[in-house]
């Protein structure tokens, strides 16, 4: 290992360190633009020039590695010497419109042109002025601010796997472009916004709305996928106006997908902000007593079996558990957190989660995705199997459609049944399975909510058991939720009790009139034309697909509005918190359950959050472990059947509108326009 | 001045048939298989005690570098490059080379590359050169045929394919690392150093990257032997170059002379002399248009070579001199540099990018005096906020020529400043 010395500190770092790396670890900050940890080093911006002893010149820190005996000043007249003229040269050609930039009070450049830029100019000639590129319906830009540090081309490039940005022009005419005016067209386009150093790339939803001091920021967590992305809400009075990544190393590192971050502003929109009541079959607002006096009319004295209850994609664990515990003592055991009636088995953990954890795709060397679209269900995911992919030595294959998914992969084939032919070892993938360190295995939900479902996961089951899949400290058996709420339901026990219902049976048997009160906690995606003639409470945030079929619905909170618990497709139990109050008479979503259960004459036993939670660890003790990835046991599930040769059918048709928030969303409406529809448009002749 | 006898480049004035039989008749791929016969080891040692040093501006001795490959094939295969991409403003040797004299650029290609255990070269050739292109495919094709290069190149069991690549006509895609990008396919931008090419260069691979002058002679260097080469010119600056001469002279030619000649010997013997005379000598650019501008007195005595030009605080670059006498405007001349290194900076970089525009504007005002006094020394400090900040020498190179101008020229640049202000007053009172 080098020793080194940087500013008269004596350090000792691995080979292959740079030494903006090796200053860091001990304290010393150098000034970059270009240099990003999750991207290649450019360095090209200059501005982290050090002084190195025996050097003949000042070398980029950012791009020069360690070596034996360096002796580094970062604070010497000649490294000032050398920002202080980077700094100006940076300067000349920059707007300096400060005032009206949107990065202003959190630009790089305004910073660092604090600790190293001039009071006044030397440059006395036109400053250059570039044209504005379109880059979609979420990046705005103003390109004269640009400060060339190529940040957005190597993201796009490297990261999210679609080399659509790229400069072209040589020198001072060189411009950063998406070469045709295209929009970017990656899930994760959001994130240039964040990696620009200065004012050129803002984000377009929220351009002029706020400054970064007026904002009170909430430390949360997503639930627009399963992947449990950790975000900081930035609201303003009773708005939450952004979304940003938090950094993750276990679950985003530090990237967002355009849907979490820009779906916000459908909270503005669609929102049930008081309850409402079925009359004359028309809904009429009223008051939370008519609400419930409504439900408890029709409830009261009902036998248990004719009530069921279905929770939603966004839902939190504590909603969900009070609701079971309200139905439960009803009499119920028609529970079902799975509206998309996936085939999982609830009873074995390591049946529904992705075991081998989110960051431990970085070590598989061969994967089988079977039935899911990782960059449609989880593009931050997916982004990390790409990561993998550009280190080499990997080998992904697929079992499903083609999609793009920004690496290469074999593909096996779009016909189910191919699993089962890996499973008996007929099929030579088996092979690449079993020859492979830590292969593993990404079942999607297109897999699991197909009829043989179940014969899927049986099957998948006996290529992990066959095909070398668990080993000693590494289960490669993973299911890709796209339902943030899924797996804490899973966990909650939201699931059918002895003898009870799931989602298809409710379904069935509300049709049939022998179900007559259905309890929707925040559920859409449901087919609501089959609940026949039952009685339908909605508890919810927007007036989606379950409120139009509802007879009473309870106004609730979205994720942004309470304090939750969330667990994500690798089991990891996360806290969100509420960065907002619910609009109107909205509530958060327990308190409902609590405040209804008492005028049913069946109190929770729970009057504060910490006592919900306690019931949740009690129910299992999974919940009390936050933000820990907790392993699972691995035993016997699914139910070995015929496997249909049919394709899959994806959930995730529009990956900007899969819930009540998105699909109230306008930025999310553009961007289907943008990149669903485009092609779909007719012209009608008069378009010029 | 340089013997016949020891000339390397017999036909630079292309009054010899250039082809295959031609060059043969000159004594080229004459003992080539005995050469490579000698082992690598050999030939770079030869290439050391040579003392050649590259042609390309640079200097860096040409055995050394060779040396730098990894002395054993692993996984990756090697490469060796050649840069043709002959784009300094007043050079035009390479030009005369590879239109008149293809055959020693084949076969210094094959024995540097056997050299440094390459199994393919690529010369990266100006886009401009069409001519050169055409006369320099023709001799590979030649050579193919002849067997001299190929499975079995000269009958030695190496294995060797060449490959012309014609580039695009950007003036950066001349710097080596720029070259490898641009041949690999992307814009044509410097990568950052280290890791270096013999490391990581073309694909990835162990690659070197040398001037055409350098391959080129390197046959007749180790035909004829290291001392004959070494023997001439002075130690640290061996042997013949070929120089450019350019300019206010009688007769502008491309010459082969001994290294570390006397400048005014050179112009003189070779070019006719400065037009008007040796007094009506402005000033010289000698080594291309990245290196600062001697003054009349320094012309008198510098001699030629690497190291004379850099104590002079100049430098040898590509030997192209350019020769200006008393009509030449040199401040006029020296924005034409700026604002050519302003069109030909790759932008990848901050202070090149912005700062040959910077330097480039300012000349510009200078030509005509509409500056201030304070604006020189603003200028000065630019170039020097410029050179040596940057990933590769086009920033540099940027920055020297007004260094020079500024350095020898000062009291012109003064002179214009105070005439316009004058004449602005004079305007004035007019009105």
């Amino acid at each position: 290992m080098p020793k080194l010395t940087i500013d008269g500190i004596a350090v000792e770092v691995p080979p292959n360190t740079t030494i903006l790396q090796a200053a860091e670890s001990v304290g010393v900050e150098i000034p970059r633009f270009c240099y990003h940890d999750r991207l290649s080093i450019a360095g090209n911006c200059r501005m982290c020039l050090v002084d190195v002893e025996k050097s003949p010149k000042p070398v980029a820190s950012c791009a020069m590695p360690v070596g034996e005996g360096m002796v580094v000043h970062t604070k010497s007249d000649r490294a000032n010497k050398a920002r202080n003229g980077v700094m100006e040269f940076l300067l000349i050609n920059h707007p300096l419109d400060c005032p009206i930039c949107d990065q202003g009070g959190e630009c790089d450049l305004q910073d660092q042109a604090m600790a190293y830029g001039a009071d006044r100019g030397r440059y006395h000639e036109n400053k250059r002025a570039v044209k504005d590129k379109y880059m979609g319906p979420v990046v705005e830009t103003v390109m004269t601010r640009c400060i060339h540090c190529t940040r957005c081309v190597r993201f796009a490039t490297e990261v999210a796997g679609v080399p659509q940005l790229g400069a072209t022009g040589r020198g001072e005419d060189m411009e950063i472009t998406s070469y045709l005016e295209g929009a970017l067209s990656s899930e994760l386009s959001g994130n240039v916004v964040d990696l620009c150093p200065v004012g050129a790339l803002t984000s377009k939803p929220y351009a002029f709305n706020a400054r970064p001091w007026e904002l009170r920021k909430t430390e949360s967590i997503d639930v627009m996928d399963a992947v449990g992305t950790n975000v900081r809400l930035d609201a303003r009075g009773r708005q939450v106006l952004r979304v940003l990544p938090r950094v993750n190393e276990d679950v985003n590192e530090e990237w967002l997908a355009d849907k979490s971050r820009h779906a916000v502003d459908g909270l503005r929109y669609q929102r049930l902000d008081q309850p409402f009541v079925r009359k004359n079959g028309k809904l009429q607002p009223a008051s939370w007593d008519e609400a419930f006096a409504a439900i408890v009319g029709k409830v009261r004295g009902m036998s248990g079996a004719k009530f069921a209850a279905i929770a939603g994609d966004t839902v939190d664990a504590e909603a969900m558990i009070a609701l079971k515990d309200l139905g439960t003592a009803l009499g119920s055991a028609n529970f079902d957190c799975r509206q998309d009636g996936a085939a999982l088995d609830p009873a074995v953990r390591a049946s529904y989660i992705f075991n081998s954890t989110i960051a431990g795709i970085e070590q598989a060397d061969v994967v089988l995705i079977v039935g899911a679209n990782p960059r449609k269900e989880a593009p931050v995911l997916n982004a990390r199997i790409r990561k993998r992919y550009l280190r080499g030595a990997f080998q992904a294959a697929v079992i499903g459609d083609a999609a793009d998914l920004t690496y290469k992969y074999d593909h096996l084939g779009t016909n189910a049944d191919l699993l089962s032919k890996i499973a008996d070892g007929s099929h030579p993938f088996a092979a690449a399975l079993k020859n492979a360190k830590k292969p593993m295995i990404i079942l999607g939900m297109a897999a699991l909510t197909r009829a043989d479902g179940a014969a899927i996961l049986a099957a998948a089951k006996t290529v992990a058991d066959t095909c070398g899949l668990i080993k000693d400290g590494w289960n490669g058996f993973n299911v890709l939720h796209t339902a943030a709420a899924r797996v804490g339901g899973l966990d909650a026990g939201f699931v059918p009790g002895q003898g009870g219902k799931d989602t298809r049976g409710i379904l069935d048997a509300a049709g049939k009139g022998e179900i007559d009160v259905v309890y929707l906690l925040g559920a859409d995606e449901i087919d609501t034309a089959k609940l026949g003639k039952a009685f339908v409470i909605y508890q919810g945030h927007h007036g989606d697909r379950g409120a139009h079929r509802a007879d009473v619905i309870l106004p609730g909170a979205a994720y942004t509005e309470k304090d939750g618990t969330y667990v994500n497709t690798e089991g990891r139990v996360q806290r969100a918190l509420r960065a907002v109050f619910p609009p109107g008479d909205a509530r958060e979503d327990w308190t409902i359950l609590r405040a209804l259960s008492e005028k049913l004459g069946k109190t929770l036993p729970y009057d504060t959050l910490a006592q919900v939670r306690a019931r949740l660890a009690f129910v299992n003790p999974l919940f009390a472990g936050v933000d820990k990835a907790q392993p699972a046991e691995w035993k016997a599930f699914g139910a070995a059947g015929a496997i249909s040769t049919t394709g899959f059918d994806y959930p995730v048709k529009n990956y900007y509108m899969t819930d009540p928030i998105s699909r109230a969303s306008r930025t999310m409406a553009q961007c289907t326009e943008e990149f669903v529809l485009a092609g779909s448009k007719k012209a009608t002749g008069t378009h010029g | 001045m340089l013997a016949d006898k020891d000339r390397i480049f017999t036909n630079l004035y292309g009054r010899h048939d250039w082809r295959l039989a031609g060059a043969r008749a000159r004594g080229d791929w004459d003992g080539t298989k005995e050469i490579l016969d000698m082992g690598s080891d050999w030939i770079i040692d030869e290439m050391k005690r040579s003392g050649l040093r590259g042609r390309g501006g640079a200097g860096f001795p040409t055995g050394l570098k060779w040396s730098f490959m990894p002395k054993t094939e692993s996984d990756r295969p090697h490469y060796l490059v050649v840069n043709a991409d002959e784009g300094e403003p007043g050079t035009c040797k390479d030009r005369d080379m590879l239109r008149f004299d293809p055959h020693k650029l084949v076969e210094g290609c094959l024995i540097a590359s056997f050299a440094m255990k390459a199994h393919a070269c690529y010369i990266y050739i100006r886009g401009e050169f069409y001519q050169e292109a055409s006369n320099l495919q023709v001799a590979i094709d030649e050579a193919y045929a002849a067997g001299l290069i190929g499975d079995n190149a000269c009958g030695s069991g190496w294995k060797f394919d060449l490959y012309l690549h014609r580039g695009a006509g950007a003036y950066i895609c001349g710097e080596e690392t720029a070259l490898i990008e641009s041949l690999e396919g992307k814009k044509g931008q410097p990568r950052l150093k280290p890791p270096f090419p013999a490391g990581v260069g073309l694909y990835g691979c162990p690659t070197t990257v040398n001037n055409v002058e350098s391959i080129a002679v390197a046959p007749t260097i180790l035909r004829r032997g290291a001392s004959w080469f070494a023997g001439i010119g002075r130690p640290n600056n061996t042997g013949t170059k070929v120089f450019c001469i350019s300019g206010n002279v009688n007769k502008p030619c491309n010459v082969e002379d001994a290294m570390s000649i006397p400048l005014k010997e050179l112009i003189e013997k070779h070019a006719g002399g400065v037009r008007g005379g040796w007094d009506n000598l402005l000033g010289i650019i000698p080594g291309g248009a990245s290196v600062p501008v001697l003054p009349k007195s320094i012309c008198d005595t510098v001699l030629m070579d690497f190291d004379s030009l850099r104590d002079v605080k100049s430098g040898l670059g590509t030997a192209a001199v350019m020769v200006m006498d008393k009509s030449v405007d040199i401040v006029a001349a020296i924005s034409r540099l700026s604002s050519f290194y302003k069109h030909e900076s790759c932008g990848q970089c901050t202070p090149c990018r912005e700062g040959t525009g910077w330097l480039a504007r300012v000349m510009k005002r200078m030509v005509k005096g509409e500056a201030t006094l304070g604006e020189i020394d603003t200028l000065e400090q630019v170039t020097y906020q410029i050179e040596g900040h940057t990933i590769c020498a086009l920033g540099d190179a940027a920055a020297w020529p007004v260094q020079g101008l500024i350095r020898h020229f000062r009291p012109e640049l003064e002179r214009r400043i105070r005439d316009y202000r004058d004449a602005k007053v004079r305007e004035g009172v007019a009105a």
